[in-house]
């Protein structure tokens, strides 16, 4: 029953299938497979078959909420479920029950879907692997010794090996779309500001957005409409509309102008990702597309911006996990020490390293010559984007340099950073991108191709990826993993 | 013996009267049971974004258009970051490069005149929980928090450090705080923490163009307390200077009870507040006719109606002062002098009749610095004006008036209705007041006897008995000359 | 470059408990990471501004009105130590 959402929607209008079915038969699966890929840390089945029931009845009653009406999805542990435990992937949390939901969480039980549960994830989205969840890591369907990325690892996993039709996840630079080319299923981040963030543990602020995980474009697209959109309690919101963006899909991509960066074929990448982007180009030139060079020379020094930005705005957003309110306390003789003595204990080594290295940053004396630094070579990053889709419509891209690697093959800090070095200038710059599986390695790991688009053009993102998605046949290669 | 002159800042912090939070729509009353008064927001909480209040902002530019200031065309929010358990996310939303205004002044009246004391900056924040010691500081081997006033709006300005003595920087907290009472922005409640100074002294021989050492005083909750902190602090760097000693820049505490200022943190080691601009927060555009219309707005600042009213209603400076407690009862008294109105002859008389009776009967019963109060008062400003008319036509005598005062308090009533009902009206009538003098005269001949050796007092005595004789109402204006009349006919 | 005393007074900032191998660790990385991220130096940016938002959205603001809190009992349900209403931590030592 593993089918995309608006499958398994159309076959509850015929009334082939029923919503607490299609519940049943994905709770199953996860108790029967998710111990090998441990995309879940928590299953919240009453809670599930009680929603499933629910759209069951309005389905019957020929009054479904919309598209996602009784579509079982997965969310990364990094949302806040109101009532439900929410770690962020660490131990700091690992009892902490939020008392509210995130605005992405209303907005999806408002449209009637059915949540199985919170995925697993690098801890506090700080990692590309999910090897540095606080509790286990997560394996690539695709294959079990492998990574599924990360940080988002868990809600790729979950939806490449059919335990959940769809899910969400968060990209502060490239957490949903490296593990979705790593997973081949597709992932978005939308633009900045297109998707509130209440609700959304703070990595980096000013780089974090929420985004789908789907097994095809349509579904990304019905699945971004659900909870796209202004939110009063967000002050970066952007006030603009929501389109359909499933209604625009079959536009095609006659008449647009795609851009290939110099800047994302570099040397050192592997070769079949390289291979299997550039077949996608002549697909999409074949298709009617017209392909240009552009040129973005400050790519180079994206990741070093990035790496002095995030853990500067992440060395405070953690800053109030001190076991003073909530989440894990450790014992100390005095307030000082059993701060000192809970962070240490709740937050991993990667956690640590970027506090410590964003606490420097912010520090007396260093600020201009790093946060300061970084935030204008942002300006630089945005510009050239801006620049570029001057001239063109979308960039297309690899989305990793590589493919899913072994777990613990990247112990190194700086080689792990290196894996989202296609991903972040996105971020730095706001603007939306998709990774959609455009082949696999002689080894059968997937592979993923990047379109990134405009500020508030993701209806034509999600268009040029619909038509390039149709005209292969990637997504009904799925992973075996009984 | 070097004699030192004395260069102190204020840093005082506001909380805006607005009905909810700085950044969430929590309530800011007062006194609510702990922990009551709070969302995710404020509680810093995983996930949780700041929005900010008008409101706030709205406060920040009337109040720094009354001290003069530049409101800033574009201002943003900044974290300050720092641990203390009062402090749900260890940071504090602030302003820090970008505040709301900057370069105003406050005039402060001082011995000798008075002086523009300048403002440096006036910015927005978000205050912190209350946090209690199971025992002292000191001794705790607990603390326990209370976040309902984490999140409340702050205005912080920053004084230039301009004043020069103690008595001055509580001369400026008074006027301040007649001034954000006056605006509506604050309810000046130095009891309940609406209102709080931090102070920055150095001393410095007096000629040295260099500034001394500065030391933060902290935990000045009342007029008094200012001074006497910045006294102690004052004698106790001098003294340390006398022996030779160096002034450490250092944070300190004032110990009220003790009367004594005492070492908190070493400033030297100064916080590393790692500021950087707020990311949840987008940067604010202050829309110039916004500003203008909240200037057309401005009332009249209590200097300045001071000045007016010493130079227009002839009032004493005193007078002046008292009225200009709070707007509330600024405009009560313009109200009533209106209604009153101009008289011909009596002008000068009216303005502080009205004065008399409000600062010695009105104040009496109700708080003059609490606008609610004042503007909710029993006796309404015609109310009281119909009571001085009353006095002035002579219907009823000024001691009948305190009492019909106190009845029109409890009753809300006007004065016509009670003086009638009860029957106080002063007697007038000749006729009838002639025969209550002539049995008192009849009954006290000894004092008429003492009167005509000389002694004037007699009089007085025998005035007092016709008053008593007619319960007081006597007009004794007319009974003073009755009886003249007949103490020299006999 | 980074020195042992730099980490210890970046790690006292941030109240991390680190052990002395930790410490000896968290410089090594920490120099490696910094001397990747001084590459920006090399960067020409005269005269551009910084980017502190990824939006170009400005006065965002809300009314002044009373939204609903959360019940008390929710407030201090996740509190790893209280005293009646009160969240309670261990004494406060002013540094």
């Amino acid at each position: 029953m593993h089918q995309p959402i608006h499958a398994l929607t159309d076959a509850y209008r015929r009334g082939d299938l029923t919503p607490t079915a299609v519940a049943e038969d994905y709770l199953a699966r996860i108790s029967a497979l998710d111990g090998k890929v441990g995309a879940y840390l928590t299953v919240v089945r009453e809670q599930a078959l009680a929603a499933a029931r629910e759209s069951e009845l309005r389905w019957r009653a020929g009054t479904p909420r919309g598209p996602l009406d009784g579509a079982p999805v997965a969310l990364k542990d990094v949302l806040c479920t109101a009532g439900v435990r929410t770690t962020a992937g660490s131990k700091m949390l690992e009892r902490f029950v939020p008392p509210y939901d995130a605005t992405t969480v209303e907005r999806l039980r408002a449209a009637g879907a059915v949540v199985l549960g919170k995925t697993n994830m690098d801890e506090f989205a700080m990692g590309s692997s999910t090897e540095h969840s606080a509790f286990h890591p997560t394996r690539n369907p695709w294959d079990l010794a492998r990574v599924p990325g990360g940080s988002s690892g868990g809600s790729a996993a979950a939806v490449a090996g059919g335990l959940a039709a769809g899910s969400y996840g968060s990209d502060t630079g490239g957490s949903i779309r490296q593990p979705a080319a790593f997973c081949g299923v597709v992932g978005m981040k939308p633009t900045y500001g297109r998707v509130s963030r209440y609700g959304l543990i703070a990595l980096a602020s000013s780089l974090d957005q929420i985004g789908p995980f789907a097994q095809d474009v349509t579904d990304t697209a019905l699945l971004l409409a659900a909870v796209a959109g202004y939110d009063r309690r967000d002050a970066t919101s952007i006030q603009a509309p929501v389109p359909d963006y499933a209604a625009e899909l079959s536009k095609g991509v006659a008449g647009l102008t795609l851009g290939l960066p110099d800047e994302y074929f570099i040397d050192g990448m592997d070769p079949d990702v390289e291979r299997a982007v550039r077949q996608a180009i002549e697909v999409l030139k074949g298709l009617g597309a017209r392909i240009e060079r552009v040129s973005l020379p400050t790519t180079q020094h994206s990741l070093a911006a990035y790496y002095v930005i995030l853990p500067a705005e992440a060395s405070s957003n953690l800053a109030r996990y001190d076991g003073v309110k909530y989440g894990l306390r450790i014992a100390g003789r005095d307030l000082i020490e059993m701060q000192s003595r809970t962070r240490a204990a709740g937050f991993g080594a990667e956690v640590k390293r970027r506090i410590m290295l964003g606490t420097y940053a912010l520090s007396a004396g260093y600020y201009d010559a790093y946060y300061g630094k970084a935030q204008s070579v942002r300006t630089l990053v945005r510009r050239e984007f801006a620049a570029a889709f001057a001239r063109v419509d979308l960039i297309v891209a690899p989305t990793t340099p590589n493919v899913a690697f072994k777990h613990g093959e990247k112990e190194d800090p700086l080689s792990m950073y290196l894996n989202d070095v296609f991903t972040i200038p996105g971020n730095l710059s706001g603007i939306p991108g998709v990774s959609v599986p455009c082949g696999f390695n002689a080894s059968g790991l997937p592979i993923g191709l990047q379109m990134l688009g405009r500020p508030l053009d993701e209806a034509r993102v999600l268009r040029a990826a619909y038509a390039y998605e149709q005209a292969t046949t990637w997504r009904s290669r799925r992973p075996d993993l009984s | 013996m070097t004699t030192y002159e004395t260069v102190i800042g204020l840093e005082v912090h506001a909380q805006l009267s607005t009905r909810s939070k700085m950044f969430c729509g929590c309530p800011t009353t007062f006194g609510a049971r702990p922990n009551t008064q709070t969302c995710p927001v404020c509680l810093g909480m995983p996930g949780v974004l700041p929005v900010v209040n008008r409101r706030a902002v709205e406060f920040g530019i009337r109040t720094a258009l009354a001290f003069g200031c530049r409101v800033n065309d574009a201002c943003r929010f900044a974290r300050k970051h720092y641990y203390y358990p009062d402090m749900p996310k260890n940071y504090q939303i602030s302003q820090y490069e970008e505040p709301l205004a900057e370069d105003g002044s406050l005039e402060v009246d001082v011995e000798g005149g008075a002086r523009a004391i300048g403002i440096q900056r006036l910015h927005l924040e978000e205050d912190v929980g209350k946090l209690l010691h199971e025992g002292t500081l000191e001794t705790a081997q607990a603390s326990l928090v209370d976040f309902n006033r984490s999140g409340v709006a702050l205005m912080e300005t920053v004084s230039r450090p301009e004043l020069s003595s103690p008595e001055e920087a509580a001369a400026y907290l008074r006027a301040f705080r007649a001034v954000v009472i006056f605006l509506g922005v604050c309810d000046g409640n130095m009891e309940e923490g609406s209102l709080r100074c931090d102070a920055n002294i150095s001393i410095r021989p007096r000629g040295s163009g260099a500034l001394g050492t500065k030391v933060e005083i902290k935990n000045l909750n009342s007029f008094r307390n200012v001074q006497r902190a910045l006294e102690f602090e004052e004698r106790r760097q001098a003294q340390a200077l006398d022996a030779g000693e160096r002034i450490v820049q250092e944070t300190r505490l004032w110990d009220a009870d003790r009367g004594y200022t005492r070492s908190m943190r070493s400033k030297e080691f100064a916080h590393d507040y790692r500021y950087f601009p707020e990311p949840d927060l987008v940067p604010l555009r202050i829309d110039r006719r916004w500003v203008e219309e909240i200037r057309a707005a401005l009332p009249e600042l209590p200097r300045v109606w001071r000045q007016r009213a010493v130079a227009e209603y002839g009032l004493p400076p005193y007078d002046a002062e008292v009225l200009t407690q709070s707007r509330a009862l600024v405009d009560y008294y313009e109200a009533a002098l209106r209604e009153w109105g101009p008289a011909p002859g009596a002008r000068r008389e009216r303005p502080k009749t009205l004065s008399n009776w409000i600062m010695s009967e009105l104040l009496r019963v109700l708080p003059g610095d609490d606008e609610r109060a004042i503007s909710t008062s029993p006796i309404p400003p015609r109310h009281l004006v119909g009571l001085l008319q009353l006095i002035e036509n002579a219907t009823i005598s000024g001691k009948i008036a305190k009492d019909v005062f106190q009845k029109m308090f409890v009753s809300g009533e006007d004065a016509r209705t009670i003086v009638e009902r009860d029957g106080l009206t002063q007697v007038a009538d000749e006729g009838a007041l002639v025969q209550v003098i002539d049995s008192v005269m009849a009954a006290n001949p000894k004092a008429i006897e003492d009167y005509r050796r000389g002694k004037k007092e007699a009089k007085g005595a025998l005035v007092g008995q016709v008053m008593k004789a007619t319960r007081g109402k006597a007009n004794p204006a007319l009974v003073n000359r009755l009886l003249e009349d007949k103490l020299s006919q006999t | 470059m980074i020195d042992r005393k730099d980490v210890e007074h970046v790690a006292r900032l941030t109240r991390l408990a680190l052990t002395e191998a930790e410490l000896e660790r968290m410089r090594e990385e920490l120099n490696s990471i910094l001397a990747h991220l001084d590459t920006l130096r090399a960067v020409s940016t005269e005269g551009i501004e910084p980017t502190s938002h990824a939006v170009d959205i400005v006065n965002v603001m809300r009314e002044d009105e009373i939204a609903p809190c959360l019940p008390q009992a929710s407030v201090l349900a996740n509190a790893p130590d209280l005293s009646g209403e009160f969240f309670r931590v261990p004494r406060i030592i002013e540094e």
